[in-house]
């Protein structure tokens, strides 16, 4: 209700802010002749506002919000022994985002003693996968590989691979991402199918990915899923968290940095997030700019 | 500042990635020789790498192994209707390919009016009944009644079967502000999404490459 | 027999794949089961032949010499290596140590990323020279977009920690997601489910059959 209130009156001072300056003659002419400015300037500005928080960070403090925690918390439900599916449905274009989410869910994984099946569903995503288990599973947590974690690999086929799992995982992967058969593997021993797995971690960054798992599989192999997917799929999904058919959602970098803070590391998204401030005010800047130079050259040419 | 050791394999790997993301980013200022050169490098690594992936993944283990086994026999099927993909390549049984493609498009038809049936349309109609008046929770309340609005408004826009006049006309509009404010959102949240992916070639510039900053 | 067969095939695979979501029993789901397992491998080869594409593309160009040849000809021969090396690796291809690997981490994974990030520079360009609010409607997306923008970041935050509960900027920008957008968002996946139920069902009953007429009508 609040934040209805807080929405309107924000509309309405925008409104005020630039009707106001708009009727001040040095700020119109000003105003008119940034229309013509080179984007490369803009583009200079981007630059720069991304390099220097890097280098210099503000350490501004990250908030989890409602849908982290809820990923969080439906993780931390799990007990010892429990089998997971991590499926890093993602490629290196969207590792910025989704790779911090990947390394974080493994450490709450592995924190819970949690054992792992991870799969790909997009061609670029198994070495990535790897190297999210070999950091953090392997290295430090001292999982062993065929027991408390497998990587199976890529499969094609999208959602025809969701249902085929949902019938047998170990019939859709026959064999791992280095070819070992997967009946040589101890944990795939206890896999059956969708149903076999307490929850799935869907880290997604399109198509094919959380859509999909929740259209193919959340209902009919009554399969709980949590997702982390990138910002531009994320708007999309809130309403399958309110459907519960998803049970936590992180959002992009920020939802990535949220996570990051809930599971006590201050990883790259964290690290990100003053970068992110930055270019956002830019990117406010220039819409609001644009159009008080378009308004301005307007009044001038209609003078 | 610790650069990457270029007379490693490793580092070297540093030093043409950096190289080639500069090469990239080049197209900033204008299109030039070095970014055609990374475009089309990618273009052809991508491919490689996806016929590759293709090949291990896929075709090998689930085709070719079983068959040459006697394990599944079968799919030795699916391994013929793949060839026959090919058969476009030749404009007198280019026609063949057109099986292959109906498996596919059959298969999906299936696969995904199902899909979309329960999980976006039964199980979003269900989420969407929502209690219009929640005792002792106004805001809540309003929230209900503020949702299930936008939701009938926005299904009004976009019924085209009538038309738009009078009371539908009205409700249609207030579906189109929601819609605005839809798009707003998914418009902050793009914004969101690729300045991240800038900050994360920075990230791989400043650290690995030139070693100003550790992330 | 060139037009029928294929959609007799669209038509009796699609149905089986239909009814396998209503009914167990062996007579449909074993089939069904076959084509999902079917329609992966078939898949696969139709991302093979998409290569083969580009090669009869590219190689068209490179033998007339044509504009940009020598870029082609980079594109094609860094297609055969990376196709080259990935076999002769072996099922352990994607092994850490292996050249394909290294070629992924080098060339692929920072390439992709790159073409992606250039994005970033042209949002905010286009911010400024494209975004125009002429009428009430872009107002509000404008608006929407902005608080959506600032709420998410840590700045937002920031600004506004010490204003009364309720009204902070991140929690306007969550009231925003969870409600508006949420429900405009909502009629669009149920519209679209819509939309996808009855072109799949267009397909299977033959009524869409023009991927069978293929090129020659």
């Amino acid at each position: 209700m609040g934040a209805l209130i807080g929405f309107l009156v924000g509309l309405v001072v925008v409104a005020a802010i630039i009707a106001g300056l708009l009727r001040v003659p040095q700020v119109a002419t000003g105003l008119a002749r940034l229309r013509g400015l080179d984007r490369r300037w803009i583009f200079i500005a981007v630059w720069l506002l991304v390099m220097l928080p890097l280098l210099f960070p503000l350490k501004l403090p990250v908030a989890p919000t409602s849908r982290a925690i809820q990923y969080y918390d439906e993780i931390e439900k799990l007990k010892p022994g429990d089998i997971v599916l991590l499926s890093a449905d993602y490629d290196p274009a969207s590792g910025p985002e989704l790779g911090p989410m990947l390394r974080s869910s493994l450490l709450q994984l592995c924190r819970k003693k949690v054992r792992i099946v991870g799969d790909c569903l997009w061609p670029g995503g198994p070495p990535l996968l790897e190297q999210g288990f070999t950091q953090v599973a392997r290295d430090q947590f001292h999982y062993k590989y065929g027991e408390d974690y497998v990587n199976l690999g890529f499969k094609e086929g999208r959602e025809a691979v969701i249902l085929a799992m949902g019938n047998s995982i170990p019939g859709t992967f026959a064999s791992d991402f280095r070819g070992t058969p997967v009946s040589q593997l101890p944990l795939m021993n206890k896999v059956t199918n969708l149903s076999s797995v307490k929850l799935l971690v869907n880290i997604s960054a399109g198509y094919p990915g959380t859509k999909e798992w929740v259209q193919q599989a959340s209902r009919r192999f009554n399969l709980k899923i949590v997702s982390g997917c990138t910002a531009v799929s994320a708007p999309e999904y809130y309403a399958y968290l309110q459907s519960n058919q998803l049970l936590g959602l992180l959002g992009g970098m920020a939802g990535a940095a949220e996570y990051e803070k809930m599971t006590g590391v201050t990883g790259s998204a964290t690290k990100g997030m003053d970068a992110q401030s930055s270019v956002h005010l830019l990117v406010m800047l220039c819409i609001l700019l644009g159009n008080l130079a378009h308004w301005a050259a307007r009044r001038q040419g209609e003078r | 500042m610790h650069l990457a050791n270029p007379l490693t394999f490793d580092g070297l790997g540093v030093w043409i990635a950096a190289l080639l993301t500069l090469f990239i980013f080049s197209f900033l200022y204008k299109d030039n020789p070095f970014y055609k050169l990374a475009e089309h490098l990618f273009v052809g690594i991508s491919a490689g790498y996806y016929v590759a992936q293709e090949w291990w993944a896929v075709i090998y283990p689930q085709c070719v192994k079983p068959v040459m086994n006697g394990s599944r026999p079968l799919m030795i099927i699916p391994g013929v209707l793949g060839l026959l993909l090919f058969s476009r390549f030749v404009p007198k049984v280019g026609w063949l390919s057109r099986w292959s493609l109906a498996i596919i498009i059959g298969a999906y038809a299936g696969i995904k009016t199902t899909g979309f049936a329960q999980g976006d349309l039964v199980e979003q109609f269900h989420a969407s009944l929502l209690p219009l008046w929640v005792p002792g929770q106004l805001g809540v309340s309003i929230d209900n009644v503020l949702f299930v609005a936008g939701l009938v408004s926005t299904l009004v826009f976009f019924f085209f079967s009538t038309e738009h006049k009078g009371a539908i006309k009205s409700t249609a509009q207030l579906g189109v502000w929601f819609l605005m404010i839809s798009f707003g959102a998914a418009y902050g949240f793009t914004v969101m999404a690729r300045v991240s992916l800038l900050i994360g070639r920075f990230q791989f510039l400043l650290d690995p490459w030139l070693g100003v900053a550790r992330f | 027999m060139q037009r029928q067969v294929p959609l007799l095939l669209t038509a009796g695979i699609g149905l089986v794949m239909l009814l396998y979501f209503f009914i167990p029993h062996p007579l449909i789901s074993e089939p069904g089961h076959f084509f999902e397992d079917a329609v992966i491998v078939v898949v696969a080869f139709a991302i093979v032949l998409g290569a083969a594409n580009l090669l009869q593309f590219n190689g068209d160009i490179i033998m007339r010499r044509g504009k940009d040849w020598p870029y082609k000809l980079v594109l094609l021969l860094s297609m055969f290596a990376m196709i080259g090396i990935g076999l002769v690796e072996g099922e352990h291809y994607l092994d850490p140590e292996t050249k394909f690997s290294w070629m992924y981490n080098t060339f692929y994974a920072s390439m992709q990323a790159t073409m992606f990030a250039l994005l970033a520079f042209y949002i905010a360009s286009a911010a400024f020279r494209a975004f125009r609010i002429r009428n009430l409607e872009a107002a509000l997306l404008a608006v929407a977009a902005l608080f959506v923008m600032i709420g998410r970041v840590p700045i937002g935050n920031a600004i506004s920690q010490h204003w009364p509960d309720g009204v902070r900027l991140p929690q306007i920008s969550d009231w925003i997601m969870e409600n508006p957008q949420n429900s405009a968002k909502r009629a669009i996946l149920m519209g679209a489910a819509l939309g996808v139920m009855s072109t799949g069902l267009r397909i299977i009953m033959g009524i869409e059959g023009s991927f069978a007429r293929g090129e020659n009508r």
